[in-house]
């Protein structure tokens, strides 16, 4: 190739030589304002070496404290925490899927036709989903107490919000033509949506139903910090206490017990509605199930 | 009739054979309904639910909420708002402060996740024992929920923000390591192959053969990760890692009923808002909810 014919392709194909001068210098100014804002967010939030240094220093000290783990003679208590915990998350995720059943049905725009109707229980279901469920627990201590009690109103009122509104999706996607069918035959309103809608959605309630359980499990954990019972009220009472190798006991058996609860409920799911119709269920989602449980647990 | 009917015609037996089936169904049926009725129980006192508490605490929500609401009268509507939100300006602070949080933690997570994902793919790890290792610390890292890390970090680091940008960056590692090594399994093996043909080594591969492919991918999943931090920043104040729920958390200790509520509800503007930006985003670059997989 002649010096003249590669100018020749520079000139018709700059994209293929690479970026021309001017994308360079979007892209080095892009790059400046980026490193420029992330210095900014550093001392904006109070970054110091010190404080860095510091930290590592005491980090390095909850390390070696750390192991090995001990449970200080309150093993079983701990157990028993955990039990609360998952008993916090079934309870709190069962109940919302029932009421869920209801409002889903409120919140879908081809059962609930009248506008206003609609939008009211969107609108509020979106209120709801977006205060999280740890200050739901926050709200609930206040309301009734400390103990897992509130714990489970926190994992129910934030699910209801969630559950209600990919149920009302759910039901929004199914197929009209069953409905159609089943209004022919004479039923009523009520019939019409127990025969031709239910059996459409159900698989895909349950699947959800069972996903959020495993997700609640999770969240479930944690809502102790605020107060509202569980293995996470230990868990902060004893990093308040500095008793490390029992923080890291506690923490080894949450692990264990958020696997095993992902190990039950898809085991459920697989014999309950068979793997073709699980993954058919899950489908809108699946890119990945993993951010589909971060993301619909805050925005669905 | 029955009777009628010699024991091996077609109709017995699949008289019989339903009937089997039948009996099995219910069977299975009287199971589950008996295991799930002792689970609840389970539950119930473990959880230590009973009726009348449910009731209390169903209606107590509508007594908070009214307790909480603030007092305003339709005369002295702006003065109202302005006592309601009188720390208005230190709330707006706090929040963007909880938007910066989020960013550097989304910002160090890919960082981190961007590092180990090339390790931690079957496809692309040097070898087995290292994408084992990586893929158990992604693991770790996102099992453990983002609260217990700034708990832990709070007590290293003090309390304020930097321990919630490290909670939340490690977290978001954890994450965000997995969805890239999905995208890093499901590349062409073509640009790899061509640039095995041509001597080049581990990191050239990498370089020139996976990240072109996945870059597009990763900068989806970044952007969706920020929104989710963003969350977990209003929440991680909870325990003193700085940001909005620090405030909320203090209002709430001081049983500052009206703050509560105009913090609640700020929160509450500023994720409906950061959804609709997203979503907004997100459209324009995808077109779709969800990157889908490979």
């Amino acid at each position: 190739m002649t010096p003249d014919a590669i100018a020749g392709y520079k000139a018709r194909y700059p994209a293929a030589f690479g970026p021309t001068r001017r994308q360079r210098a979007y892209r080095i100014a892009g790059a400046i304002a980026f490193v420029a804002f992330t210095i900014y967010a550093f001392i904006a939030l109070d970054f110091t070496w010190e404080r860095m240094w510091n930290g590592l220093d005491r980090l390095g000290f909850v390390f070696r404290f750390m192991f090995p783990p001990s449970s200080g003679g309150y093993f079983w208590e701990y157990v028993h925490a955990l039990g609360e915990t998952i008993a916090m998350a079934l309870l709190g995720t069962s109940c919302a899927s029932v009421v869920a059943l209801f409002v889903g049905f409120l919140a879908a725009r081809n059962v609930n036709t009248s506008m206003l109707g609609y939008f009211a229980v969107r609108r509020t279901l979106d209120v709801i989903r977006s205060i999280d469920t740890l200050i739901w627990g926050l709200i609930f201590v206040r309301v009734v107490g400390l103990g897992p009690f509130a714990g489970v109103l926190a994992i129910f009122v934030s699910d209801v919000g969630t559950l209600s509104k990919l149920y009302g999706e759910a039901i929004e996607a199914a197929d009209r033509r069953q409905q159609e069918g089943i209004r022919a035959t004479g039923a009523n309103r009520p019939e019409e949506l127990r025969y031709g809608i239910l059996p459409q959605v159900f698989p895909v309630f349950l699947s959800n139903s069972l996903y959020f359980l495993e997700s609640n499990t999770r969240s479930a954990t944690i809502l102790g910090v605020v107060g509202a019972g569980g293995i996470g009220f230990h868990l902060a009472d004893r990093i308040r206490l500095n008793a490390w190798d029992e923080v890291c006991l506690i923490i080894i058996l949450i692990l264990i017990a958020v696997s095993a609860i992902d190990w039950i409920s898809r085991a459920i799911r697989l014999s309950l509605i068979g793997e073709g119709r699980a993954g058919q269920a899950a489908g809108r989602f699946s890119s990945v199930d993993f951010i589909r449980g971060e993301m619909s647990r805050a925005r669905a | 009739m029955t009777e009628a009917l010699p024991s091996n015609s077609t109709v017995a037996i699949v008289e019989r054979a339903r009937g089997e089936i039948r009996r099995q169904k219910r069977f299975q049926t009287i199971l589950f309904v008996v295991v799930a009725a002792a689970a609840y129980l389970a539950a119930g006192y473990i959880g230590e639910v009973s009726l009348g508490t449910l009731a209390e605490g169903f209606f107590g929500v509508f007594t908070y909420i009214y307790d909480t609401a603030p007092t305003l009268h339709w005369a002295t509507l702006g003065e109202d708002l302005a006592s309601w939100y009188w720390g208005i300006e230190r709330w707006l602070l706090e929040l963007w402060k909880t938007v910066l949080i989020a960013f550097l933690g989304t910002v160090f997570g890919a960082a981190g996740a961007f590092f180990l994902c090339f390790l931690a793919s079957a496809n692309l790890a040097p070898n087995r024992i290292v994408a084992f290792l990586c893929r158990r610390f992604l693991e770790l890292s996102r099992t453990v929920p983002e609260i217990v890390f700034a708990l832990i970090f709070v007590f290293a680091f003090q309390p304020g923000p930097p321990a919630g940008v490290i909670a939340i960056a490690i977290h978001s590692m954890g994450a965000l390591g997995k969805l890239f090594s999905e995208v890093n399994e499901n590349i062409d093996k073509g640009p790899l192959e061509g640039l095995r043909a041509t001597g080049s080594n581990w990191y050239e591969e990498i370089r020139f053969g996976v990240v072109p492919q996945v870059l597009p991918n990763f900068a989806s999943y970044t952007l969706l990760r920020f929104e989710i931090n963003i969350r977990a920043a209003a929440i991680i104040g909870i325990v003193g890692a700085g940001g909005i729920g620090q405030e909320l958390m203090i209002a709430i200790k001081q049983f500052h009923r009206e703050d509560q509520s105009a913090i609640v509800l700020m929160i509450i503007l500023c994720v409906i808002l950061i959804d609709e930006v997203g979503r907004r985003i997100r459209h324009r670059f995808i077109g779709d909810d969800m990157p889908s997989r490979g």
